[in-house]
């Protein structure tokens, strides 16, 4: 039997629809990079979303590609912070960039080694153990304080310019462009992995690991590669907060931390990249607005936007934005043309 | 004939009962071999240990006679043990051309490529593309595998198997609960499975069983039971009266 050649090229073109770039993408990422010059007064908070995005989207490669939950992802972040802060205290490695990626590998060999705790288990012991690694990286902190300065943080740090050329600012100018830069290309490449062979296999291992099994794919191995690839990411995250600000605190490896970020990814919606990016500019904005509107009731209202959440999506939560993404992708022209033809084909039956 | 798997007193305990009772199985290259048994005997159980799912008790498999009790179902399936089960496990938020595709890529030793983008090897395609084609899954190429029709998914696990290129195929019910009408879409399949490839076949009807098989072994409560040609374990009365006979029973 021989295959037609336009067979294979409407399935290699059906493959390939995933990893197509769309115009609502170009128009967000178009939107963060003139931030730069149409908000320089909001520059400080926009850091903290470009931060934070990272984070969320570390946690989607795992959550929304792996099926991995957490609740203790701080603990890469924590591990990053004080990494990028030590190397710059001690002028160990002074250029921002190079500390970035040290802060960055430091906390993938962090993940990879306790990669190994998340491989078993229901999601209940997996939320346990990622809750208890970060618990105990917190507590080691506040034991090593002649390292780490203790409870009162690591003080005492200034951070050198970007490349030998950009220095920091108060205003978070220089912040902004370099949190977003970094943002940028880590998503770029977030977006090749999870659109790759590797990515699809991530897939199936989420969706069925019994099944990934029997076609060959070392299940284990996968889910030890992307926890460690997302400690990385948010390792690199935890980076950015500690270089930004010039401070690390033990705060970084909170509860708090963990359990907002899964806030974050279930505001914006896991498995889609883009999820944990508007999970943290809806988080942060709502974070400033109601805490000045009213500063004790902001939990009161994250609560109830977690309810509305859970009610809207039902049990589905990770996908409550699929209706956007949906019309996201019904806005693609392409997409709409291939339906056109279709449906013209269809009437011509 | 040659052996091209074999157990040697292969059991597995579960809390109270023994699922699999010293079994010592040989399967030649190339046969149609059919396993029945009746519902509870171990079959799927079987297939569990021969592909790594479980681990037995005691007692060890060989592939061309080397020891593969120890390697990972995964590997197993590198080296040409590969099955479908009883019970759809299908990826149900892929489509059949990604199922495939991801196994004709990870078959190849590609799963692991990050850097290039799905759907870039025309040659991969193209072999994902023809075996949908051979299995009659191309009206359905690129619907959610969850919102197919069930005879569909039924195809599409023999179908991920086949993707594998399997020495051995474990074929476990290939047509449990397909409607009797849509029945024939699956034995097609299944007659068409390639010369070479050894398949062990798992059925509870008979007429399948009997125009697929040239070598039939009977297995009750865990254990080998009886073994030989479809002639002889029709005439066996021991099988009628333990297996056969409860179908005509049943009937
Ligand atoms: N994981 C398990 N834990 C405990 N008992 C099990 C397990 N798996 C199977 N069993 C038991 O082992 C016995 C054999 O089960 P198995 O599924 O292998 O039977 P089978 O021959 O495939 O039956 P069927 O024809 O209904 O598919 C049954 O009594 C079953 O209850
Ligand atoms: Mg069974």
């Amino acid at each position: 039997m021989t295959t037609p050649p336009s067979a294979v090229r409407s399935a290699t073109e059906w493959l390939s629809a995933r990893a197509r770039w769309q115009p609502l993408e170009g128009l967000f990422w178009f939107s963060a990079f003139a931030a730069v010059f149409l908000f320089p007064e909001r520059h400080l908070i926009l850091t903290e979303i470009a931060w934070l995005g990272l984070f969320a989207l570390s946690l989607d490669l795992i959550l929304g590609y792996a099926g991995i939950i957490s609740l203790g992802h701080a603990a890469f972040f924590g591990v990053g912070a004080y990494t990028a802060a030590l190397l710059a205290k001690h002028e160990i490695i002074n250029e921002p960039v190079l500390a970035l990626l040290a802060s960055g590998l430091v906390a993938m060999a962090l993940g990879f080694v306790t990669s190994f705790l998340v491989l078993r288990g229901s999601d209940l012991t997996r939320l346990m153990v990622t809750l208890g690694v970060a618990l105990l990286l917190r507590e080691l902190a506040n034991s090593f304080g002649w390292l780490t300065g203790g409870a009162d943080g690591l003080q005492g740090v200034t951070i050198k310019p970007v490349f030998g050329i950009f220095r920091f600012d108060m205003f978070g100018h220089t912040g902004y462009v370099y949190s977003l830069s970094v943002l940028f290309i880590l998503f770029l490449i977030a977006r090749r992995l999870v659109n790759s062979p590797f990515g699809l296999s991530l897939l199936a291992v989420k969706g069925n690991p019994l099944r990934a099994s029997a076609i060959g794919v070392s299940v284990d191995a996968r889910m030890v590669a992307i926890y460690t690839v997302a400690a990385g990411y948010a390792g690199i995250a935890g980076a950015l907060l500690a270089q930004t600000t010039a401070f690390a605190s033990l705060e970084v490896f909170s509860f708090d931390r963990s359990a907002d970020l899964l806030l974050v990814l279930i505001i914006g919606g896991a498995g889609y990249l883009y999820g944990g990016l508007i999970g943290a500019i809806i988080f942060k904005f709502m974070q400033d607005y109601l805490s000045v509107l009213t500063p004790q009731y902001w939990p009161f209202w994250i609560g109830l936007v977690l309810v509305v959440i859970v009610l809207v999506g039902r049990d589905r939560i990770t996908t409550w934005t699929a209706p956007i993404r949906l019309f996201a992708a019904r806005l693609d022209w392409r997409t709409f043309a291939r339906r056109e033809a279709a449906a013209s084909k269809d009437q011509c039956q | 004939m040659t052996v091209v798997l074999e157990t040697i007193d292969l059991t597995k305990r579960f809390a109270g009962i023994v699922a699999a009772n010293n079994i010592a199985l040989r399967i030649a290259r190339g046969a149609r071999h059919a396993l029945i048994g009746p519902n509870g005997a171990g079959k799927t159980t079987l297939i569990n240990l021969l592909t790594g799912v479980q681990r037995p008790t005691s007692g060890r498999i060989l592939l061309d006679g080397e020891d593969i009790s120890g390697l990972p179902t995964h590997e197993r399936v590198g080296r040409g043990i590969v099955r479908t089960f009883q019970i759809n496990q299908l990826f149900g938020d892929l489509t059949p051309l990604e199922t495939l595709g991801l196994a004709v890529s990870e078959r190849r030793g590609q799963g692991l490529d990050w850097w290039r983008i799905v759907g870039t090897r025309p040659d991969l395609i193209t072999e994902a593309v023809e075996i949908l084609e051979r299995f009659r899954l191309t009206d359905v190429i690129n619907e959610r595998t969850a919102v197919l029709p069930y005879g569909k998914q039924r195809l599409l696990e023999i179908a991920v198997a086949i993707a594998c290129r399997p020495r051995v195929l474990l074929l476990d019910e290939p047509a449990a609960g397909v409607p009797e009408d849509e029945r024939h879409e699956i034995l097609r399949a299944v007659a068409a499975l390639p010369a070479d490839v050894t398949v062990l076949l798992i059925e509870h009807d008979m007429d399948i069983v009997f125009s697929f098989a040239d070598r039939i072994s009977v297995l009750v409560s865990g254990a080998l039971f009886a073994e030989g040609t479809p002639e002889e374990i029709a005439r066996d009365p021991r099988v009628k009266a333990v297996y056969l006979g409860e179908e005509i029973v049943d009937a």
